[in-house]
């Protein structure tokens, strides 16, 4: 059996990251594994620009910013294998891999990063009724369709959702002399940046119908037309309301879902509200050795804090095989969501763990304006942030620092929640 | 000039195609769309009955009872999943809890084995998952689960590979009979003509019968919608779960699948569109609620797609398998609705029975009876897979992550006897596109094997027949434009 340090699922901007972070800790042997022909993940068929405006403070395309990464990796002399599909992760973290020129085979890891993305939520998933034709894509399929493949897949487009794809694909589509007629949204606020909003519906007069879903789909073998329905505030269409739009492809960009089933074949632990891994302070899982990162733990919003955030598992992950990351004592500080935070990322510090500073990210669940984040040790506020406005498609954070915990030796319970004032 | 057309190339057609195989006879199958299993076929439970619920006597539940027996052999040689996983009718009123007796009886009647009627107690320790009202159950062992697109399709492959003819994207338009007494069937692809023809039209069997006979036969397409649950769901229950069945049928039953989804369907809403296979919010509704009667916390959360089919359900309530009186040489095979997936081995030899008697027909020397799936490398273990990969690398390049399916599966689904030539026909024989992503990661991959091994453009690729091709047309920038 093959042996590395660090064995890293997933070549995009999270497992690139990672690679990076480790070797620069100081860890030699790392192997990343890719299923895809090249390095970059999903940042590939990006071809947009608006990448790295933290990272960079400069705007990239998709492909631009996994080049930075990729440039360090190549320098780095960072061994990775592509065209190689991980089929199962041990819980003592053994990977079986595969690819046509190594046949199927094992690697005994010190540690795993895990690093493999996240999927687009199919049609079939949202109970849509209707006929099942050919036209219907999740908006990421599409944009592999037109910027890999180089194919149109149809003229007079309808987009179910206005996750960040779909509304970039509202843009890409319309540039392609498509004309897109209308982003259904089922919840009363965008699932996507407000930038995108500007930039990839407004400026090209793209009506966004929130609180709206598609009802019907006709056409038996080629879509041909869908119906959008005005839902109440249970999600349930009202009658009466009805619109149909003629039209040749449907776009679903209804929610991204982590993939984790190797994660699962290994016996990590979900937290249900982000379908990632329950992770502590290191990023680790619930096995000893196996972190996670980037949109596989969390959807993110941003790129940019996919690659800060795998930065920082790929440190852990190489402090853990140098033994440098102390014993964990079984003993962390819960951290709680509620009042509006729907999770945090991690959900638990270990003090002596931690490092001077860790960034707490989480998403709410509705739109809030002229709220607060608070932060709470225990029963008592120390944190009270005002934000203007608050809203599911974005990520927010913040900051603990650990002099402020080393502080409270006897603190059970972080929460972060949203308050009115 | 064929000896017997069959019509329909559905799991009868199929069927009857296979049995007639084994005999000195020219056939060929006519089928109006692009592959085998598109109809009823394809949209249906995949429930292999014990045979119980038909009316002792009844064809349904002759054949039934008879195909259920032929099943493990039948699978075994067409190489394809099969498991008893056995039946439970579930009854959750005390006021009809004594109809379980009933469904037992009737059972015995039709010569179903294994049967049993199970206290509360005992059919909560079966399935834990049941309902809490739940008052008794009836235990059917040799019910079972099948793939209904694997034995559709095995049984006319190995049809194939004994001589019989397939011709696809071929509809029946008009059928005459000529002086010489020989049937000339019209279609959109030319004419064909033979000395004997079976109808297995499935929900156009009415139409096709009423081409030929003054008797007029009508066909309801009696619609069901579906629910497939994620494989994370299919542990729900291990039984197939009925309700006590009425007039309308068996009811909403949730089962495990034989790939090991959850299934939980059908409704039964009679319609008159025979291609209108859309489903309804009503009609899903319908199901949550009714499957939610019998098996409780119901992951419905899990769905990853739904689909409905019709049923081809004839006015007599009964399969209509039998030469017609004014139209000698043509014989129906009609109104066959649920068990009729079951019973397709059995229906398959009995109109061959009937056409051997009718035309002393003789057995071929040399028939085969096996075939081999499309290898399914995941059985194999890391050595033998290692081995298969350095023979065909193509099976060491993963196409679909969730079910992962190997490029080599996938090209072995196009090449192989009526292989696939569309992302659907990939998707039922290899379940590449079937999983919970439902084909948005590998559709692109799998257009591109298709475009190799066919030779098709990727505008010509469809999705499942002329009509559904997946992209117009290429971008501005492929075709040399600006933007």
């Amino acid at each position: 059996m093959q042996t590395y340090d660090i064995v890293i699922i997933g070549g995009g901007p999270a497992g690139l990251a990672a690679a990076i972070s480790a070797r620069k800790t100081g860890v030699e042997s790392i192997l990343v594994l890719e299923r895809d022909k090249e390095l970059g993940g999903i940042l590939n068929q990006c071809i947009h620009n608006g990448f790295g405006l933290h990272t960079f403070k400069e705007e990239l395309t998709g492909p631009e910013y996994a080049y930075r990464f990729v440039e360090q990796v190549l320098a780095e002399n960072i061994e990775y294998r592509l065209n190689t599909m991980v089929m199962d992760i041990s819980s003592d973290r053994v990977v079986t891999a595969m690819s046509k020129e190594d046949g199927m085979y094992q690697i005994k890891a010190g540690a795993i990063i895990l690093a493999m993305g996240c999927r687009e939520r199919p049609r079939g998933a949202l109970n849509i009724p209707g006929y099942r034709p050919a036209g219907i894509f999740s908006a990421g399929t599409a944009q592999r369709l037109v910027n890999i493949e180089g194919y149109l897949p149809g003229r007079q487009v309808v987009i179910l959702g206005s996750g960040d794809i779909g509304l970039i694909m509202a843009r890409r589509m319309t540039l392609e002399g498509a004309e897109v007629k209308v982003v259904a949204e089922l919840m009363p606020y965008s699932g996507g940046l407000k930038r995108n909003i500007v930039q990839c519906l407004d400026d090209f007069g793209i009506p966004l119908k929130l609180s709206h879903t598609v009802v019907d789909i006709e056409g038996k073998d080629h879509i041909s037309a869908v119906t959008i329905a005005a839902v109440d505030d249970r999600g349930k269409p009202i009658p009466g309301t009805e619109e149909r739009y003629s039209c040749d492809t449907l776009l679903l960009s209804c929610g991204l879902i982590p993939e984790n089933e190797l994660s699962r074949t290994a016996g990590v632990e979900m937290n249900p509200v982000t379908s990632g891994p329950i992770v502590n302070e290191s990023l680790e899982t619930n096995i000893p050795g196996i972190f996670a990162c980037g949109n596989v733990l969390h959807v993110h919003d941003l790129v940019d804090y996919v690659s800060e955030e795998a930065g920082r598992a790929g440190n852990a992950a190489a402090k853990f095989v140098m033994g440098q990351l102390p014993a964990d004592k079984g003993k962390p500080v819960e951290i709680k969501a509620c009042d509006g935070a729907r999770y945090t990322v991690p959900s638990t510090i270990d003090i002596d763990r931690m490092d001077d500073k860790m960034t707490l990210r989480f998403r709410v669940g509705a739109v809030y304006k002229d709220s607060y984040v608070s932060v709470y040790f225990d029963d008592e506020r120390v944190m009270h942030n005002k934000k203007r406005i608050m809203a599911p498609g974005e990520m927010e954070q913040v900051i603990l620092l650990k002099d402020k915990l080393v502080a409270k030796p006897h603190l059970k319970t972080i929460t972060v929640k949203i308050e009115a004032q | 000039m064929h000896d017997l057309i069959i019509i329909g190339a559905g799991v009868s057609g199929a069927a009857i195609a296979r049995e007639l195989s084994k005999y000195k006879l020219d056939v060929c199958v006519l089928e109006k769309c692009q592959d085998l299993c598109e109809g009823t076929s394809k949209a249906n439970s995949g429930i292999v009955h014990a045979g119980y619920d038909a009316t002792p006597g009844s064809l349904k539940a002759k054949l039934n009872v008879r195909g259920n027996e032929m099943m493990t052999e039948l699978c075994k040689d067409l190489d394809i999943p099969f498991k008893r996983n056995g039946s439970l009718v579930v009854s959750i009123h005390k006021e009809t809890v004594d109809g379980l007796k009933d469904l037992y009886d009737r059972g015995i009647q039709n010569g179903v084995k294994g049967m049993k009627i199970l206290s509360r107690e005992e059919a909560l320790q079966l399935e834990p998952n049941l309902s809490d009202q739940v008052q008794g159950a009836l235990l059917a062992e040799t019910a079972g689960i099948i793939c209904p697109f694997k034995l559709n399709i095995a049984m006319a492959e190995n049809a194939n590979v004994n001589g019989v003819e397939f011709r696809f994207n071929t509809r029946v338009e008009d059928i005459k009979k000529d002086q010489e007494g020989l049937w000339h069937i019209r279609t959109n692809n030319g004419e064909y003509i033979c000395k004997y023809i079976v109808n297995a039209a499935g929900v156009y069997a009415g139409d096709i019968h009423n081409m030929v006979s003054q008797d007029k036969m009508s066909i309801t397409p009696r619609r069901g919608d579906y629910c497939l649950l994620d494989k994370e769901a299919g542990g729900h229950v291990s039984h197939t779960i009925f309700p006590q069945p009425t007039n309308l049928g068996k009811g909403v039953l949730v089962s495990p699948t034989v790939h090991g989804n959850l299934i939980v369907g059908p409704t039964a809403i009679d319609i008159d569109d025979k291609e209108a296979t859309a489903t309804s919010q009503e009609g899903i509704n319908i199901l949550i609620e009714k499957a939610s009667d019998h098996v409780k916390d119901l992951p419905m959360r899990k769905v990853i797609t739904s689909f409905a089919g019709l049923r081809a359900h004839g006015t007599k309530g009964d399969f209509i398998i039998q030469e017609v009186k004014d139209a000698p040489g043509f014989i129906d095979c009609a109104g066959i609705e649920s068990p009729g997936l079951t019973s397709s081995p059995a229906i398959g030899e009995m109109v061959a029975n009937l056409l051997v008697e009718k035309l002393d027909l003789k057995k071929k020397e040399k028939w085969i009876g096996t075939r081999k799936d499309i290898l399914n490398p995941a059985e194999l273990s890391l050595e033998e897979r290692n081995e298969l990969i350095k023979k065909n690398p193509a099976y060491g390049n993963i196409v679909c992550r969730c079910e992962s399916i190997s490029e080599g599966e996938i090209i072995d689904a196009i090449r192989r006897p009526l292989g696939a030539r569309t992302l659907d026909g990939i998707k039922r024989r290899t379940r590449a596109g079937m999983g919970r992503c439902q084909s948005g990661f590998c559709s692109p991959k799998t257009m591109e094997i298709l475009h190799r091994e066919l030779g098709l453009a990727y505008e010509e690729i469809e999705k499942s027949g002329p009509g559904s091709e997946i992209v117009l047309e290429r971008t501005k920038n492929q075709k040399g434009g600006n933007y």
